[in-house]
């Protein structure tokens, strides 16, 4: 890798590049917030739509029948359940549940159609245990925060972590704009990278074609990496275009899977949630698309050097494909830190299976060996993975650039 | 005898669903062992490429696994409901 900041010219792209970073990331910012928000609405939209599907009230009987078991245990001791243990760990939340009882609350951002914006701190629900939780306002209206997935006293279908809002005996519309664990999570990291990469620029601008001090020294070498290993090979001349988005999304990727990783802080999955990964696949989907040429859209339904049978099955494959395609980045990414943090997860909850909410000591503590061993070996991998992830989205997001903007030598 | 009832406690189509996920991590693992193979073969032939084949190995197996985890997605989202 050649010093960076020797060469003066790279040095005034750099800083170009590093501030307009903070353009972009607002617009992830704005993009994973929407994506969130579909993911409530999605269910609430399913709750008005009135359409009662035969699967959706079996679901919701099992699943009411498994909160009534859940609240029989809670009047006694809390029995462990590991299944609700880990989703609850996966999951969003309106609040950071940090250890027993306690909790940061967070904002709770309404808006109910005709009634206009509510907003009040997630504290304000009383209910305790795993039961739904109620709070009536001064207007009124009195909001749900549903605990389990099951069904509103009008029959519509809801599910867990939903907040539903009624006025005088008639259910309210609810688009939820709270900022959960989540969207606390990746506002944390924003700040972090907007911060970070400011102060560097800054840095760059100040003392043009010295040395990095300081913070730069860890951001060069990466940045230098996904121009040079990433960006370059794979996209060819236009690199420089996309490079603002590709780094951007690497180090917002990469952070945001660290973040889970933190023990003890309250467990964020923020690109764990399906609503996060959905926006950044979507950007990599417009932005190939909206930057595809002739060469690009020409080769997709009309491949050249193929016999005419066999283009009747490629171009429905390759039109598929334009959809499929950030449609895997999505799915790979998700599965991947959820997976992740299932497994420590249910290495964390073996202890608590085997020891049998302390009726078998002996066995809690011999498996709590064992567990803890295992659970640090995985903590590593999922500290590779973290990385490897980042990676390989902002490789193929690459790799699909290159594809659309690739101008032929020769036909 | 109480030991089968548990297990037909657990519900047909949850049951089925851990069957697939198993599925699926067999695939999972016939690829990236193979991936692993060929990787360590080529190093075993040229030493001096260790650095190269490494890095391009990890991505594949990267790749890879996003596969097995798009089964192992529908496997969950068929075990939870």
């Amino acid at each position: 890798m050649t010093t960076f900041a020797t060469n003066c010219a790279d040095t005034k792209i750099m800083s170009r590049y590093l501030t307009s970073l903070g353009i972009v990331l607002m617009l992830a910012f704005a993009g994973g917030n929407v994506g969130l928000w579909a993911q409530d609405h999605d269910s609430v939209h399913e709750a008005h739509a009135g359409e009662h599907h035969d699967g959706h009230d079996h679901a919701a009987h099992a699943h009411s029948d498994g909160a009534d078991h859940e609240d029989a245990h809670t009047h006694h001791e809390e029995e462990f359940v590991a299944g609700e243990y880990i989703i609850h760990h996966i999951a969003d939340a309106h609040d950071i549940h940090l250890f027993g009882d306690v909790h940061i609350p967070l904002p709770v951002l309404l808006y109910l159609g005709d009634e206009g914006f509510r907003f009040f701190m997630s504290s304000s629900f009383e209910g305790h245990g795993h039961g739904d939780k109620n709070f009536e306002d001064a207007q009124g209206v009195a909001y749900t925060l549903h605990a389990a997935d099951g069904a509103l006293p009008n029959g519509q279908p809801v599910n867990a972590g939903v907040i539903t809002a009624v006025k005088s005996g008639s259910q309210l519309e609810v688009f939820d704009f709270s900022i959960t664990k989540s969207v606390f999570g990746m506002l944390v990291i924003l700040t972090l990278m907007v911060w970070m990469f400011i102060s560097v620029a800054k840095q760059y601008q100040k003392n043009p074609g010295q040395a990095p001090k300081g913070m730069a020294n860890a951001v060069e070498p990466l940045v230098l990496f996904i121009r040079d290993e990433i960006a370059k090979p794979s996209i060819g001349a236009k690199a420089d275009r996309f490079m603002p988005f590709l780094l951007t999304v690497f180090f917002f990727i990469f952070f945001c899977n660290l973040l889970g990783l933190v023990p003890f802080i309250g467990g964020f999955n923020v690109t764990g949630t399906m609503g996060i990964t959905i926006v950044l696949a979507t950007l990599v989907f417009l932005l190939t698309n909206l930057n595809g040429n002739k060469h690009y859209w020409g080769h997709l339904f009309w491949p050249p050097g193929v016999p005419l049978p066999v283009k009747f099955i490629l171009v429905p494959i390759e039109v598929f494909g334009i959809l499929m395609k950030p449609a895997v980045l999505m799915i790979r990414l998700t599965a991947n830190i959820s997976a992740g943090h299932i497994i420590i997860l249910a290495f964390t909850s073996l202890i608590f299976i085997f020891g049998e909410g302390g009726d078998a000591l002996a066995a809690g503590s011999g498996i709590g060996v064992f567990s803890t061993l295992f659970m640090i070996f995985m903590y590593g991998l999922e500290l590779l993975v973290a990385f490897l992830q980042a990676f390989v989205f902002t490789l193929l997001a690459a790799i699909y650039f290159g594809d659309a903007t690739h101008e032929p030598a020769h036909h | 005898m109480e030991l089968l009832s548990i297990l037909f406690e657990i519900g047909i189509g949850q049951g089925l669903a851990g069957l697939g996920a198993g599925a699926a991590v067999i695939g999972a693992g016939i690829g990236v062992g193979r991936i692993g193979s060929s990787a360590l073969e080529a190093m075993a032939r040229q030493p001096e490429a260790t650095s190269d084949l490494r890095s391009n190995m990890i991505v594949a197996a990267a790749l890879v696994e996003g596969v097995a985890l798009f089964g192992i997605i529908i496997c969950l989202l068929v075990a939870l409901g």
